[in-house]
């Protein structure tokens, strides 16, 4: 238990590097850049005067040190700052959003585990049959496809094919938050959580397959063939077990960077979730938030890392903390 | 060359002397080995025509337009749009059907997949480039250059890279050179960490110690030596970048962070399509079809380098980026 807290704490330490040398490149990207958020803020007819009413009052008139001194500290806090345009807080834009991002990342995972999982496994058990061709190509083909393709595809054929028929089984767009009606919830959040899932998919149908064959190359399961175990323990118990940590590691990164906003699949669906937030703020040259949003966005991923990290020792005894 | 047939190797100790021909065989490197399981892989061969294709298209798009007459931004308000304004469909003057400003969507995909092939390639020859450089670096060197390396290469894998990307292209304004630099920067890093695998365990081989000592430096090695055995994950790394450049460039093209229309590019058109979808499937399907076909054709084929390369492949297992996501 020792190793694990001392694993924690030097991750720790390293995560908290990570994320100020994160939060040190966007700010000081942002300052670098060319555009001056207190005239864009200000509109085009605005005099110097009122320009530099607007420049004062969001504090971008003081030495950049002490702004960025000022930012540290409240990041510090788990303060992500105030929007330029409608004085928010950063993380109460973020709680607005978080459900619906959320909602769509838990829901395409189970999906996508479950398909990517399985049809892995599908071929792997039987390589270089008619069902490992087809489900290799069909993988392939949705691994080479742009999320936003598909995404445009389930639109035209599950939405507005359908109800060109009159048949309105899945809406194309919008959201409804889950206490308020959990049915619409899933009917509304059906087409995006497939466009992910499927793409996703196709990695962990590519990862699972290539890595239980690599496993079932392997001595012990040969042993455990010759002791007589039956093939599906064997599949479950020794393959299994041992050919899932690739994918243990790919499906944290990917829940990791999804929950900082599924960019595409929330703009082409309409999902007012945080990945539209932040191409919207970005397009508003809303600092502060894309600051905050960056940043939240990373701290998710090396959650994640840690958290696979941790799960690799329970599920490897091989591998040690170090 | 060909493997001489056993018989004609045996020629040479048969009955007759004088007729049999001295048969040399022929040494096969592993590139040789790798290039002729390519060439009998008939997957290897199709894409690899169809990229053929995309090039030719690619290049051949000004000749094209030279010919119609007219450009990939010439909008034909008159015969291009229909009364109502919309896009009309495909037919002998619009091969593809035009688009919602009345200009030929065919003409566009052509010009579509200069932009493409332009960020794909150039974004993975940047990014496999410093890739093997850093990696070969962290490798061969240790220490503490491995340690600083290595987790630099850690920070780049565990940033968001498409909420980074569309963050840095948003200050600098959108362009192709920004979308390329953008690419680059974010996939270098897998490159890098497998290049740095590679070059660990090739220092530890006899003919590094040998090199050694026979006075060559530390340079001289890295290059001579340790390089021509990282180059092979290396190519099969760059196989598979170029569609997932591909597809990040069309992916911030379609954002509207890429390049900007009107320059034709197949992820502006997919976004200008998405209104018309409806009424006009051509506007839709014709650049989605070719940034599909055109993915499709270079991930089928950097799987076939990889099993030429390395038939037992133990890169299948490696972790994979994939920044299209979400």
């Amino acid at each position: 238990m020792g190793d694990i807290v001392r694993f924690l704490a030097r991750r720790l330490i390293f995560s908290i590097v990570v994320l100020w040398f994160v939060a040190t490149i966007v700010f000081f990207m942002y300052f670098v850049a060319p555009n001056d958020v207190a005239r864009t803020l200000a509109g085009r007819q605005a005099s110097a005067a009122t320009v530099a009413a607007i420049r004062h009052n969001l504090g971008l008139d003081r030495p950049l040190l002490v702004q960025y001194w000022s930012f540290l500290g409240r990041a510090a806090h788990g303060n992500l700052g105030f929007s330029y345009l409608n004085s928010r807080s950063v993380l109460s834009l973020v709680g607005q959003r978080a459900g619906v991002t959320v909602s769509l990342v838990v829901g395409g995972a189970v999906i996508w585990l479950v398909i990517g999982v399985g049809a892995g496994m599908l071929g792997a058990t039987r390589p270089r049959s008619v069902i490992d061709r087809a489900t290799t190509g069909i993988a392939l083909l949705f691994y080479s496809m742009p999320t936003f393709l598909l995404g445009e595809f389930l639109l035209l054929v599950l939405f507005f094919r359908l109800h060109l028929i009159g048949v309105d089984w899945f809406p194309g767009a919008g959201y409804v938050p889950l206490a308020t009606d959990p049915l619409q919830w899933a009917l509304h959040l059906v087409l995006p959580w497939l466009t992910i899932a499927l793409i996703t998919a196709a990695t962990y149908a590519r990862l699972t397959r290539s890595s239980m064959l690599d496993v079932m190359g392997e001595d012990y399961i040969r042993t455990a063939r010759a002791k007589g175990i039956s093939r599906p323990r064997i599949l479950f118990r020794h393959v299994l077990r041992s050919a899932i940590t690739p994918v243990v590691t790919q499906f944290g990164i990917d829940v990791g960077t999804m929950l900082g906003g599924v960019v595409v699949t929330e703009n082409v669906f309409g999902l007012p979730g945080m990945g539209q937030l932040i191409v919207s703020s970005i397009t508003r040259q809303d600092l502060p938030t894309i600051i905050g949003l960056v940043l939240l966005a990373s701290a998710f991923v090396i959650v994640a890392n840690i958290i696979v990290d941790i799960v690799y020792v329970f599920l490897d005894p091989r591998v040690r903390l170090n | 060359m060909a493997s001489p047939e056993p018989d004609a190797v045996l020629g040479s100790f048969g009955a007759d002397p004088a007729a049999a021909t001295i048969v040399a065989i022929g040494g096969r490197g592993p590139w040789l080995l790798a290039w002729e399981r390519l060439r009998r892989d008939p997957v290897a061969v199709g894409c690899f025509v169809v990229i053929l294709l995309v090039v030719a298209a690619a290049l051949g798009a000004p000749l094209v337009a030279h010919l119609l007459g007219h450009g990939p931004n010439t909008q034909f308000r008159d015969t291009g749009l229909s009364a109502e304004g919309i896009p009309v469909g495909p037919s002998k003057k619009f091969l593809f059907g035009t688009d919602d400003l009345g200009r030929d969507v065919f003409l566009r995909v052509l010009y579509g997949a200069r932009i493409s092939l332009l960020a794909g390639v150039s974004a993975s020859g940047i990014a496999v480039f410093i890739g093997v450089f850093v990696g070969l670096a962290a490798g061969y060197i240790g220490g503490i250059v491995d340690t600083v390396l290595s987790r630099f290469m850690d920070v780049v894998l565990s940033l968001p890279y498409l909420v980074f990307a569309i963050a840095l292209v948003s200050l600098v304004g959108p362009s192709l050179v920004i979308s390329i630099v953008v690419i680059a920067m974010f996939s270098w890093a897998s490159v890098g960490r497998v290049v740095r695998g590679q070059a660990l365990s090739a220092r530890e081989k006899e003919f590094v110690e040998s090199a050694q000592a026979l006075g060559a430096g530390n340079l001289r090695i890295m290059v001579v030596d340790v390089l021509p055995n990282v180059l092979g994950p290396a190519i099969v790394y760059a196989t598979m970048l170029i569609p997932l450049s591909i597809v990040f460039e069309a992916t911030l093209s379609f954002l509207g962070v890429g390049v900007l229309p009107p320059t034709a590019t197949w992820g502006n058109m997919l976004a200008e399509s998405i209104p018309y979808y409806r009424v006009a499937w051509w506007f839709v399907a014709f650049p989605g079809l070719a940034l599909l076909v055109t993915t499709l054709a270079f991930n089928l084929l950097g799987d076939a380098v990889r099993d030429a390369l390395d038939p037992r492949g133990p890169l299948a297992r490696t972790r994979k980026r994939r920044w299209f996501r979400g």
